[in-house]
Order: structure tokens, then sequence, then C-alpha cells
């Protein structure tokens, strides 16, 4: 009975939960709601887990309603979508723990709105409907429009404004990229889509390809590929710490999205269609690192700085992508596990960095001593070697993995000189802000502001994450070998979703 | 028919565009208003314009797509609690920035008006 549900509890979990905190829970409400949070949170993480073991052994499809494919809507977790799962819960049960501290009180129903965004992404991940993976982008999106707000002030407002009218716009184009596919394939179920696109020939190939573009042009909307990133640093830069740090994983939203639909519905068997998109990935990506780097050397403030990482994550993610074989993929998964720890960490401690200097906040200029200078200090120091690659923790060996996936020459001498000097300038870059706020401050006493050791903790579970990642890079590096696997024969994936949804 | 409706959709999508560009919100959350106007019409005929039709298979020779009037449905609904999100938004940035520029707010003041 369980194993046969367990693919929609990571949807319905947070869905619950939010509900019941919207609920009225008189005087000590707050406190309610948190207890509801991070139990629903905690749940979330453990059924989790519990499907990526299900997955190791087969594909997981659920016909919603008993409708079966392609004509039902259907759920469906195969080792790629199992890991992302994961990863989101993983992310947000400590995010959330920091949360719990003081800045859900900033403005209304940041625990619901909360959890709103954790079943829009989950939901994104789970989805084997193209149609409904857009409702379920309208679902985290609508959360994450109300999230970055969270708090008030006049930059927040104004970033909002661009974020969101930039997100209906690209809703609209993914619509009309859905209208198109839908109109020569007749279909909106992603497996059986690949199968009719690869039929496809003259003037119908070409109108999917233009749908496919246009789709290709939504994702990297919402991953931040140049020229689409604009709105990442503002965004990312002026909201609170904690919705900073769930919304490191939003991109990688938009990641998967393009790694699923471009390897299953346009991959190498798709005919005429196969590959689209794939050379723009592959320059586009490069110009990202290159300009999110550049954005990490020139930026005063440390919250833009990890916005500008964020940027130069998502180009590497993408480039990786573009090179097309097993082991990119499989050097791409691990790259993203890791960056999206990492970078949530870095987000949660930057904020604390920033309450706890006062005055000069998140500037990277002199100012005065923290209250809990050594620790943070020391985490910050952490999570900065975790970013940039070096030796020993999980963006060293993730960067290795990447490098070695260039085969041929003129892959090996675009993407070495991009990454290892965009690794240069992010060494530069954190250094200076590291020893600007942690060695260069005045004299007298510190600041007065501290934070609780559970929020501490948060950061420190993120970073643990990095550390196992180091530790059993072996058994994962495997795991992301066997997703790249599967997502290079999707054939398995097909067949699955369309003869074997026959679960209630 | 066909002519006239992929006008009407280019027209309105071409209007939309424009306003969008615009640098002030009020424009822009209209533009954003008549863009999902022009794609919910282009949902509406990727099931192919068929008038008088039943939506059923084998009731009639030529059947109706029922899909894209749920999928059109559906799009009406999340594009209606948009706008007015945009819309509330887009007056709250006005009152609290006290200019509807949506990226110099000092535009207005030191040019006059646009």
């Amino acid at each position: 009975m369980l194993t046969k549900h367990l693919i929609t509890l990571p949807i319905i979990i947070p869905m619950l939960a939010a509900l019941l905190q919207l609920l009225p829970w008189g005087e000590r409400a707050q406190h309610y709601r948190r207890i509801i949070g991070i139990v629903a949170s905690s749940l979330t993480l453990v059924v989790a887990i519990m499907l990526v073991i299900t997955v190791h052994t087969e594909i997981v499809v659920y016909a919603l309603g008993s409708w079966q494919a392609p004509f039902g809507i259907v759920l469906v977790a195969d080792k790629l979508s199992a890991l992302m799962v994961l990863l989101t819960a993983v992310l947000a049960l400590p995010v959330l723990i920091y949360a719990c501290h003081g800045e859900d009180n900033l403005g209304s129903h940041f625990q619901a709105l909360f959890q709103f965004q954790v079943l829009g992404i989950m939901g994104a991940f789970l989805t084997g409907d193209l149609f409904n993976l857009f409702v379920f982008f309208e679902i985290l999106l609508i959360s994450s429009y109300a999230l970055l707000m969270h708090g008030g002030g006049k930059a927040k407002l104004r970033a909002t404004l661009h974020y969101v009218v930039l997100n209906l716009t690209g809703s609209a184009l993914f619509l009309i990229s859905l209208g198109v596919l839908y109109g020569i394939t007749g279909t909106l179920n992603m497996a059986d889509m690949a199968g009719k696109v690869a039929l496809l020939q003259g003037d119908d190939a070409a109108i999917a390809r233009a749908g496919g573009m246009i789709l290709f042009i939504v994702f990297a909307l919402k991953s931040a590929l140049l020229p689409l990133y604009f709105w990442l640093p503002q965004a990312y830069a002026n909201t609170t710490g904690t919705v900073a740090a769930l919304f490191a994983i939003m991109t990688k939203v938009g990641i998967y999205a393009i790694v699923r639909v471009f390897t299953l519905i346009f991959g190498a068997d798709a005919g005429e269609v196969a590959f689209l998109g794939y050379g723009w990935l592959w320059w586009l990506g490069l110009l990202t690192i290159l300009i999110g780097a550049l954005g990490v050397l020139g930026s005063r403030d440390i919250r833009q700085v990890v916005a500008y990482l964020v940027l130069v994550s998502v180009g590497t993610m993408l480039t990786t992508l573009s090179l097309g074989h097993n082991d990119a993929i499989s050097a791409l998964l691990f790259y993203l596990v890791h960056s999206t720890l990492v970078t949530g960490a870095l987000f949660l401690l930057v904020d604390m960095i920033a309450e706890q200097r006062g005055k000069t906040a998140s500037r990277i200029v002199k100012g005065r001593k923290m209250a809990q200078h050594q620790l943070l200090g020391g985490l910050f120091f952490l999570a900065a070697i975790t970013v940039i690659g070096i030796p020993p923790l999980s963006g060293f060996i993730s960067k290795l993995f990447i490098l070695e996936a260039a085969r041929t020459g003129a892959q090996v001498a675009w993407l070495w000189p991009l990454i290892l000097g965009a690794t240069f300038l992010m060494m530069i870059a954190l250094s200076r802000a590291g020893s600007r706020m942690f060695w260069h401050t005045l004299e007298g006493k510190p600041n007065d502001v501290s934070h609780p050791y559970w929020q501490h903790m948060a950061v420190v579970l993120l970073l643990l994450g990095a550390v196992a990642l180091t530790v059993f890079a072996q058994t994962f590096s495997g795991f992301t070998s066997a997703i790249a696997e599967q997502l290079a024969n999707p054939q398995g994936y097909i067949s699955h979703v369309l003869d074997g949804g026959q679960h209630e | 028919m066909e002519t006239l409706y992929a006008i009407t959709v280019g027209t309105l999508t071409a209007c939309s565009v424009f306003l969008i560009l615009r640098g002030r919100s009020f424009p822009i959350v209209i533009g954003l208003t008549m863009l999902s106007y022009a794609v919910n019409l282009f949902l509406f005929s990727t099931g192919r314009l068929i008038v008088n039709e039943l939506p059923i298979v084998g009731a009639s020779e030529n059947t109706t797509d029922p899909l894209p009037q749920a999928l059109v449905l559906t799009a009406i609904v999340i594009g209606f609690a948009m706008t007015a999100y945009s819309i509330i938004l887009a007056v709250r940035v006005r009152g609290e920035i006290g200019s509807d520029e949506v990226n110099d707010y000092n535009y207005a003041e030191q040019d006059g008006q646009r």
C-alpha cells in the first residue's frame, strides 16, 4: 500500500503541511506552524530516501486516477527524479531549521509558502507530463514570487517586480511551445512525445524544432543561462538568506528540465530533431561561466558574490551537459548536488555574517568584529574552499570529473581554461572578501548580535553533505553513472511509462 | 477562418511584446495580460479549428479535440491569478518607491514625463 503510493508522498506531504499551517492556530500560531513545518520536512526527507532505494531496481510509474498514459497524467520516478527529490529534501530541512529562528517572522505565512514552494519543486521533478510540468512550475513560481518579497523593503520589491514580469513572460512562452508541440505530435506525455517526435519529417520536424527551441528558452530562463540571467544576481542578492538558500535548488529545476526534455524527447533517438540545442548550450554555457566569474570578481557585496557563484555553477553544468556522453552527464549530476548544498550553506552563512556585522552588513568593507567571529570565519573558510574547488572537499572532486569529461581537443581547449580561470577568479574574490571581513576588522569591542547554535547547525548540516559527498565519492559517482546510463537509454523509461503505469 | 484567427493571435502578440518592452509598470501589466490572451487563443487552435462538432470520437465524421480546451481553461485560471498579482505588485511598488519606472526610478523627475 505504502510502497505503491510512495511516489505521491513528496507532493502530498508538503501540500497537507502547508494547508494545516494556513489554519488559524490561536496565540502561539508560529510555534505550531514551525512544528508542522519541521515534521513535514523530516517526513519528506524519509520518503525521499525510501524513493531513492525503490528506484534502484525499477522505474516507478504512477497513473493518477488510474488513467493510463498517454491519456492520463503520470508521475514517474526514475533515478534522476529520485536524486533530485532527495536533494530538495536534504536542502529544505536545514534551511527550514534556520528559518525557524526568527526569519519566518519577518512576513506572514512564510512557513506555508515554504511548503508550497517545496511542493512545486517536488512535483516538477516527479511529473511525466509536459503540461503538468508547466503547472508545477507555476506552483513553485507563485510561491517564489511571495517568498522573494519576504521581509519587505524597496530593493526586494524592485527585484520581485523584475522577477515576476520575466517569469510571467517565460510562462507564456512555455505555453506557446507546449501548444506547438501538442499541435504537431498530439500528445503531452513526455514518453509518448519522445516516440512521436522521432517519426516527424520535413516541415513537421521543423515546427517541432521551433517548439523545442522555445521550450529551451523557457528552461534557460529558469536556469539563468546567458543572456537570460539578468534577474538572478539582483533577486538572490536582495532577498533574505533563507529564501536565497531555498532558491539554490530553483535554477537546478531549470537544469533538470533541460536534462530531462533534451535527453528524452530531443535526445539521440529523435530522428530529424536529434540533439536540438546542444550547440547553443556549449557556447552559451561557456559565456555564462565567464560572465559569472567576472561578476564574482566585480561584486562589492558578499551576497552578490554568492549570487554570481550560482551563475558560474549554472554555466559549468550546462556546458558539461552539452558534451553529451555518459561520463559528462554523470559529472554534471555530481556537480549539481555539490553546488546546491554548498550554495545553500553559503547563502545562510552570508545572512548570519551580514546580521552580525551590523551597519556594514554584507558589503565587503572593513567593519566591526562579529560576536561569533571565529565560528563564522571557520565556516566561511570551509564553504569557500568547497565552492571554489580547492582540495580536499567535494568541489575539487566534482570539478575533476567535469574536466575529465572533456574528450576532444577542442573541448579541452575551451573548457579547461574557462573552468580553471573561473576557479582562479573565484579564489581571488572569495579570499579578498574573507580577509576584508574577518581579518581587517576595526579595533574595539565586537558587535553584540549573535545567533543561536541551531542556525550554525543548519549551515554545518549542509556542509556535512559536501563532506559526505567527498567521503562517499566512489559510491555516489557510481549512482550518477547509473543515472547517466538510464538517461542515455530512454527506451526503458518510455516503455515503462507507456506499458507499466498499472497502479491505481 | 484560419487566416483571421492567425492574424488575431499575431496582432495580440505583437502589441503585447511592444507593451512589455515599455519602461513603466502599467503598460507592462497590460502587455502581460494581452500576451496571456494571445497564448490562450493560440493554445485553443492547437487542436485544429473545427466548427459545430462534438468532442466524442464516432459521434460524427469530424471530431473536435477536447484537450486544448482543458489546457486553455487551466491557462486562463493561472493567467488570471497572475494578472491580479502583478497588478497588486505594481501598485505596491508605485506606492513604496513613488515611481512606476521599472528600472531607473529617478528618470521621471529628471526629464519630466516620458
